[in-house]
This record gives C-alpha cells, sequence and structure tokens, in this order.
C-alpha cells in the first residue's frame, strides 16, 4: 500500500463529521430554551407584568436556572447534546460565566473567580458595547 | 401560536453556531461576539425590534437579542438625552442581566465546587 492508497484508506475511515444531526440537536436544544423562555414570559404576563418587561424577567430567570444548572452539571450534558443550540442563548453566556468563575474559585476569589469570570462573556461585551458605541453616533449624527 | 414560534425560530438561530462550530475551528467566544455585533446592526437598523414582536423569547433569548438590546438602549438614551446616551445606553439597557449574570456567578464560584476535570 503506497501513500496515496493509504491516504484514501484513512479518509474512507474517517468519522464523517455529522454536521445535520449536530444541527437538528442544536435546533431542538435551542428551540426548547425558547420555548422554556417563552412559557415563563406567558407566566409573568399572567401574573401582570406588561408585555414590555416581561422579557427581561425571562432573561433574568434563564440567567438563575443555568448558574444552578451548570453548578449541578447538568449544563455539560445539555451542552454536550445541544452543542450551538445551548451556546447561543442567553442560558449559554450565564454558563460560560458561572463555569469560569466556578473553575477557577481555587485560585482564590479575587486572582481565580474574579479575574477569570469574564473569561468568555468579555469579549462579548467589549464588542457589544462597542458596536453599540459606533451605532450610537451614527444614529445620533444621521438617524432620528 | 406563540410558542410554536419561539421554538422554530429560537432552534433556527441556533442552526448557525452549529455549523460554524463543525465546519470551522473558531472559539464559542468568537461566534457568541459575532452574535452580538450582528444583533447590534440588526437592532439599530431597526430590524430586530419588530422580529421581535413576532418571535418573542424565540428571538429575546438568543444572544442576537443582547446586541439589539445594547442598541435600544443606545436609540433611546440620545433621544431623552442627547449626545451622552452614545455611551449611556448600551449599558443601561443591558445592566441588569449584566450584573445579574455577574453577581450570581461570584455566588456560584462560592456554593459549587468546581467540575473541571
Amino acid at each position: 500500500m503506497d501513500n496515496k492508497q493509504y491516504g484514501e484508506y484513512v479518509k474512507s475511515r474517517e468519522k464523517r463529521s455529522p454536521i445535520v444531526k449536530n444541527c437538528f440537536n442544536a435546533f431542538i436544544t435551542g428551540g426548547t430554551i425558547c420555548l422554556a423562555g417563552e412559557l415563563l414570559a406567558f407566566g409573568y404576563e399572567s401574573a401582570g407584568a406588561s408585555a414590555e418587561d416581561a422579557p427581561l424577567y425571562v432573561l433574568l430567570t434563564l440567567i438563575l436556572l443555568s448558574g444552578v444548572f451548570t453548578g449541578i452539571g447538568f449544563y455539560d450534558k445539555i451542552a454536550k447534546f445541544g452543542g450551538g443550540g445551548a451556546l447561543v442563548p442567553i442560558t449559554g453566556f450565564a454558563n460560560a460565566m458561572a463555569a469560569s468563575a466556578t473553575e477557577s474559585r481555587t485560585e482564590g476569589l479575587v486572582n481565580g473567580t474574579a479575574v477569570n469570570l469574564y473569561r468568555i462573556a468579555g469579549p462579548v461585551i467589549v464588542f457589544g458595547t462597542s458596536a453599540s458605541v459606533i451605532y450610537g453616533v451614527i444614529y445620533y449624527f444621521f438617524g432620528g | 401560536m406563540r410558542f410554536l414560534r419561539a421554538f422554530l425560530i429560537g432552534g433556527a438561530l441556533c442552526v448557525p453556531a452549529q455549523i460554524l462550530i463543525d465546519k470551522t475551528k473558531l472559539m464559542n467566544s468568537r461566534i457568541l461576539t459575532g452574535y452580538v455585533v450582528l444583533g447590534v446592526i440588526l437592532g439599530g437598523a431597526g430590524i430586530y425590534g419588530a422580529f421581535a414582536d413576532f418571535a418573542g423569547s424565540g428571538a429575546y433569548v438568543p444572544l442576537f437579542g443582547f446586541g439589539n438590546t445594547l442598541a435600544k438602549g443606545v436609540k433611546e438614551a440620545i433621544d431623552s438625552d442627547g449626545a451622552i446616551g452614545i455611551l449611556t445606553g448600551g449599558l443601561t439597557g443591558a445592566a441588569a442581566g449584566i450584573t445579574a449574570a455577574t453577581f450570581l456567578s461570584v455566588l456560584w464560584s462560592l456554593i459549587f465546587k468546581s467540575r473541571q476535570k
């Protein structure tokens, strides 16, 4: 068997990336988290929250739940199954923060937890606020 | 049916991230950053707000919604306070979420043991 044949052999044995299945799982997982959010919104609205305030209460509740699920190790299981579907919702953001904080606790509350808290969430906030400033400049001078 | 809409749209918005995970070696933080910046752009263009009225949590819960909140905060702050709103609006809009996630993460680090192997 020469090199070329061997290359072909390796290629044929290579596990093909199950992208369709992964995307389906991400869809189901992300959809379920958003469905949970909508159920919560319905609950808060039924309890008297305005349709304008309800989304914020929903996000705060999801952040709280995500932290608990992260702490007991359940969010890891969701993420393993759901991939992008567990990453993209606000619960993924909260999971990243909670996990970074908890994993680095042993290095101390200041040098561990506090320093590493924003390891993954930090770039999101940095670029999110920066983009919002650029948008603000455009809106101030050209919009409205 | 609002619940079906939230499920289908929220799920669909997660699929591009999965494709990026499978097809590229992008880090999670880069994917999330892309989602937020795109959310700011779509929110600033006035597209995402109308979309969120239709999709509910299907639009608010994915991280695009966080970007939309930043853009919405900036717009509202500029409308009410003028130029200073360029700087105050974004984080004001996102304040509750960021503060809650920050405080709770410190709390979790005190309550839960590390699961890192």
